[in-house]
């Protein structure tokens, strides 16, 4: 697929889901709330559009305010990572052969050889399940990965011919990080925020299935699937919906993301 | 290549030390006497400091420290509070499931992505490696623990071909243990799969890229082998990282799947820990895992110098 068409397909199905998240902030079919066990597992159609979950809710109004859960959590999460893991990346580079250097990119290889889902297992299990605990442990890492793209671009820049002016001219290096590197290497971590937004939607859902994101009565997806399971034959559409809804976001944010980077980096249409 | 090992295993055990304070740190966090909490609310307060004192419990932060790490090293990994067996013990139980169930899951996403990688490869930009590229996006979104679900209600509850759960246990026999882990490994394995299998096709076509394949082009072999003979064997360089990535995966990704399908695995002893605040099995569990991926990054390390002797003098 020819990158603008990915982008638009990807843009497109990422938009259907946040629309659907804004909206659920002031409107919902049904308030997500209200139980009502006599029209508990409606088939999708039968007066709702989606069906009925198992204490009587709407699938769909579940659905919306389950797509704010996760785009809330994974955006805070990449927030976390861009907010930390950008400024030591370009400090990283500022000060590239140096101690501080050394100490940044160890620090990096470390969080990097954690297997993430295990600590963040660890972490929303010690400080209590909640939305909270679970956007800091999968921001924490974030913040590595963004170190490493901002470090990475940034070091190449710096041996451009126009920096070097820049400090020549006596800019210090803080300086010349905010004004020329930094928006230079917006669109790189734009794409690396786009990956990691869609890395969030996964951690988040793994999490809440197994209890330990966002808890009842706010609805999230991870959660709708793990209360499925015991009436998947009864009732599939209860562990089909939550399912396609993750899988449909998830692939639009990385459409999205794999678009994007055709589009800023032409170099790389070819191979991937 | 000595001086190359040896400032890794600097870094390996570095990693491993700094990784055995964090998780004993956080741990340390958890508010609760799981002394009194084994007793109960009516215990004497004698039998409680008896208890701890048993448990380790006693002592500063520093001390308790070194005495976990120390025994971690010796293989002595404390006794679990709810189940009063060592730690090392139930570890060694569980493994019999995940460990069998991560080789799996890797063996079925090696053997899978491998060959499709280098047919969309091959070809391409052609319906098969537009195919390949479709299936593989599709498979990257997928959650695993979703896929597993939809799995059990396809080849369990409407074909009956596979349990839905649980596991027979090894003195059972092969098969049905085998059986048992079909499901769970192969939705573990698929979505890993699509990553390896993107990876082996980018990997191949940055080598039908260099020069020395469009001398071997020019000399008349055929694209098909020129990839065969040349870009496979260089391409596995960066499918060797990825391998060593998945692993760790793989195991994080057990622990939920395990939960799936009921499998008595390190997962679920994770969370039982978790919730009968058995912290020494959390602890102790968790930081073997740590292990074993930080143990498998610094071996495909090693391998990857091995193989590629430009990467030595990074070191």
């Amino acid at each position: 697929m020819r990158g603008g068409a990915t982008l638009i397909l990807g843009a497109a199905l990422t938009a259907v889901f946040a629309v659907a998240a804004l909206v659920s902030l002031v409107w919902t079919p049904w308030p997500v709330e209200a139980i009502n066990i006599a029209l508990r597992l409606k088939a999708p159609g039968d007066g709702f559009l989606l069906g009925t979950d198992h204490f009587g809710r709407d699938m769909l109004s579940m659905l919306m305010v389950g797509a704010r859960t996760s785009i809330a959590v994974a955006i805070l999460a990449v927030g976390i990572g861009i907010a930390a893991g950008v400024p030591l990346g370009l400090l990283a580079a500022a000060r590239h052969g140096g101690l501080l250097d050394e100490v940044i990119m160890r620090g990096n290889d470390l969080v990097f050889a954690f297997p993430s889902l295990v600590i963040a297992i660890l972490i929303t299990a010690v400080f209590g399940p909640s939305a909270t605990n679970a956007i800091i442990a999968i921001g924490i890492f974030n913040i590595p990965v963004f170190a490493r793209v901002t470090r990475g671009a940034a070091l190449s820049l710096w041996t451009l011919d126009y920096i070097r002016a820049a400090q020549v001219a006596g800019k210090g290096r803080a300086r010349i990080s905010m004004q020329h590197i930094l928006p230079n290497i917006a669109n790189l971590l734009i794409v690396q925020g786009t990956i990691q937004f869609s890395l969030g939607i996964l951690a988040e859902a793994g999490l809440s299935y197994v209890g330990l994101g966002a808890q009842p009565p706010l609805p999230s997806w991870g959660r709708m699937l793990a209360e499925s399971q015991t009436m998947i034959s009864l009732a599939p559409h209860l562990a089909i919906l939550p399912g396609l809804a993750i899988v449909l976001t998830v692939l639009g944010l990385n459409l999205m993301g794999d678009g994007l980077r055709d589009l800023l980096d032409p170099r790389l249409r070819r191979t991937r | 290549m000595l001086r190359y090992t040896m400032s890794r295993l600097v870094s390996l055990a570095l990693s491993l030390v700094v990784a055995s304070v964090v998780i004993f740190a956080v741990i340390e966090v958890i508010p609760g006497d799981p002394a009194a909490y084994m007793l109960g609310m009516n215990a004497a307060p004698d039998t409680v400091a008896a208890l701890r004192a048993q448990l380790g419990l006693e002592g500063s932060a520093v001390e308790r420290y070194l005495r976990w790490a120390g025994g971690m090293l010796t293989g002595d990994f404390g006794i679990s509070y709810t189940y009063r067996v060592p730690v090392a013990e139930l570890v060694a139980a569980r493994m019999q499931v995940s460990l069998p169930l991560t080789l799996y899951a890797l063996a079925l996403s090696t053997v899978i992505a491998i060959p499709v990688g280098l047919i969309a490869a091959a070809r391409q930009g052609r319906p098969a490696d537009l195919a390949v590229m479709g299936t593989t996006q599709f498979g990257i979104a997928v959650p695993n623990f979703w896929f597993a679900m939809l799995l059990v209600l396809v080849f369990a509850i409407h074909l009956r071909w596979f349990p839905s759960g649980g596991f027979p246990g090894w003195e059972r026999g092969f098969w049905p243990n085998i059986k048992a882990l079909t499901l769970p490994a192969v939705a573990l394995a698929l979505p890993q799969a699509s990553i390896l299998a993107r990876v082996m096709r980018s990997a191949v076509l940055e080598v039908l890229d260099q020069d020395y394949i469009r001398t071997a082009r020019a000399k008349g072999l055929t694209r098909g082998q020129a990839v065969l003979r040349h870009a496979f064997r260089n391409a596995l360089i960066p499918v060797l990282t990825i391998l060593g990535l998945q692993f760790s995966f793989l195991l994080a990704g057990a622990i939920i799947i395990e939960n799936v399908f009921f499998l008595p695995g390190l997962g679920r002893l994770i969370f039982q820990g978790i919730t009968q605040r058995d912290l020494i099995v959390v602890e102790s569990v968790v930081m073997l895992l740590v292990f074993a991926v930080i143990l498998v990054n610094f071996l495909v390390d090693l391998a990857y110098a091995a193989v590629d002797p430009r990467l030595r003098r990074r070191a």
